[in-house]
């Protein structure tokens, strides 16, 4: 076999898992959202109707649909950027040459990201218990009346947030922390001839150095965030109130509870254009800022 | 700021978030021990008072979580020999066999990244129902078998291999399958290794898929298996501890058999280029 051959036969293997399981079905969700499936063409395929943009009509005026994305994009506009502080905080703590054991905390500031969604979900909705968890009865030391976290729409989203970095912040933290390692160290000691203080060092050269980083990052933590499932699934499922109610869940909850999968894949579609038109706006903004 | 308080107040950051980050595990532990209603008291208990295994019993006695285990360690084996061949061998194609059409496949394959993996369930859905496919081992397989992240975790890899090595064999020889075999497999042990965990790990803790495609109960993997439990049993939360231990211990065990790995992978993959 020439190499030439040799290198089609190799990737075709995978390729054509892609395009079968990934990308060909991609391609059918855009058409299946311009269709009426539901359980009647699930059924049998003659109840199949093409409707155009009826889905996507239909749902920019449904009520629940914006609430989804309210609620969505009130998890990302705050659950991202807290994330992002926290990891970046991690690392420089780690990297502080000040620390003791930092293997050891490396390890432990990384655990809960190998953790099942699902299981320390359930730890969560325990510690946040409004009777017995250990959040209220801490809380209450302080003087602070019991919450009820998971059950006031006030509360839910913030919890759920607040899982979400303690599950998520040690990723970006691994990946802050090599960015610092590539800082070169006589940038700090001119600094510190200089007389720069650690604060002003931070601004100037650790967050300038970082900024590829930082894009990168950002991106990737974005598309995570879009992504929210699990979390309300098995904490508040979607509760109270609809409060916690995500795009994705809205499209389970259309696709595979009601069969609606006509919809499901509009949904769909409308969260994969907003996660794009998010995603090229911060590259847009970064390169104006000459970062990259 | 003098040194000594800095040392303090680094370290005392250190030891805050290290606890932050593993209180909810280790009490997790804790409360998977105790007698059942010994949770539900203020304030909460933090280690049990008379420590037992009742829980666990029941879980793999009563709820069947034994059956669970096995359909997650099955499902998460074998899509990671699934994911070794296919994204292995794609990998080092891409990485070092020169083929007509090579780098415009690699690059729409990166474009592909931006689209989530959830706009394309409806319709696997639907072909996997076609297939016979729903509620079967090889449906919840499918979608992680082959993947764009893999395949780029094996070339940047690969991409290190010297042409001349190759070379040599083909002037020897030696066909394209077994210089893949014999010279390329062994020398990339290390992303084979990682690309194990990440396969394994991603298999292990998937959640929206396997809740799709396996609605049969006898083929719950555990993360399904469990938030079913935790929608039935609110109040039982010494079981639902322990169904959260059985589920995490293990890939929990693997990451820090294979942390370095793990680590390895992560920046590769996020380091693109």
């Amino acid at each position: 076999m020439r190499p030439a051959l040799a290198g089609w036969a190799f990737a075709a293997p995978a390729l054509a898992a892609i395009l079968v399981f990934f990308l060909l079905p991609v391609l059918a969700a855009l058409a299946l959202s311009l269709t009426d499936f539901d359980i009647y063409a699930l059924a049998d395929l003659r109840n199949l109707r093409f409707v155009g943009l009826h889905n996507y009509a239909a749902l920019l005026q449904d009520p629940l649909f914006w609430q989804a994305l309210g609620n969505t994009l009130y998890f990302v506009v705050v659950g991202v950027p807290l994330s992002i502080a926290v990891s970046l905080g991690a690392a420089l703590l780690l990297h502080s040459r000040l620390g003791v054991f930092r293997p050891f905390f490396r390890t432990a500031f990384f655990a809960p990201v190998v953790t099942t969604v699902v299981a320390v979900a359930v730890i969560w909705r325990y510690l946040f218990h409004t009777r017995y968890g250990l959040v209220n009865w801490a809380l209450s030391w302080l003087d602070i009346h019991p919450v009820d976290w998971l059950g006031d729409p006030r509360w839910a989203m913030p919890t759920i947030i607040l899982f979400a970095v303690w599950k998520n912040f040690g990723y970006n933290m691994i990946i802050f922390l090599a960015g610092l390692q590539s800082i070169p160290e006589d940038l700090y000691e001119a600094a510190r001839i200089d007389g720069a203080s650690r604060w002003r060092q931070f601004l100037h050269i650790t967050l300038p150095m970082l900024g590829p980083t930082l894009v990168l990052v950002g991106i990737l933590t974005l598309a995570g965030y879009f992504q929210l499932f699990a979390e309300p699934y098995v904490m508040t499922q979607g509760g109270p109130l609809q409060s916690t109610v995500s795009v994705l869940y809205l499209m389970y909850e259309q696709g595979f509870k009601w069969w609606n999968l006509g919809v499901a894949s509009a949904v769909a579609f409308l969260l994969f254009l907003l996660m794009s038109g998010v995603t090229s706006g911060l590259l847009w903004m970064a390169r104006r800022k000459g970062v990259e | 700021m003098n040194d000594r308080l800095s040392r303090v107040v680094v370290n005392g950051l250190l030891l805050g978030l290290a606890v932050l980050s593993l209180a909810p595990l280790m009490w997790m532990l804790s409360v998977s021990f105790m007698q059942p209603g010994e949770a539900s008291h203020f304030p909460p208990p933090l280690l049990p008072s008379a420590p037992t295994l009742a829980n666990y019993r029941e879980l793999f006695l009563r709820a069947g979580m034994g059956r669970d285990l096995f359909n997650s360690a099955a499902i998460a084996t074998l899509t990671t020999l699934m994911s070794l061949l296919f994204n292995t061998l794609a990998g080092y194609a891409f990485a070092k066999l020169r083929f007509a059409g090579r780098d415009q496949v690699f690059r729409a394959l990166l474009a592909a990244l931006v689209i989530p993996a959830q706009v394309a369930m409806m319709p696997l859905f639907l072909l996997l129902k076609q297939l016979h496919l729903v509620n079967t081992y090889a449906g919840a397989v499918v979608p992680g078998m082959a993947g764009v992240f893999g395949i780029f975790l094996v070339r940047q890899y690969a991409r290190s291999l010297p042409d001349e090595l190759l070379e040599a064999a083909r002037i020897d020889g030696a066909g394209e399958l077994r210089i893949f075999w014999q010279i390329v497999l062994p020398t990339l042990k290390p992303i084979l290794v990682t690309l194990a965990i990440f396969s394994f790990l991603g298999a292990w803790n998937d959640f929206m898929w396997p809740l799709i495609v396996l609605s049969d109960e006898h083929l719950h993997t555990l993360p399904v298996a469990l938030a079913s439990l935790s929608r039935e049993h609110v109040q039982d939360n010494e079981l639902m501890m322990a169904g959260a231990v059985v589920t995490v211990v293990p890939v929990l065990a693997l990451f820090l058999a294979l942390q370095r790995y793990y680590l390895q992978g992560l920046l590769v993959g996020s380091v693109k280029g």
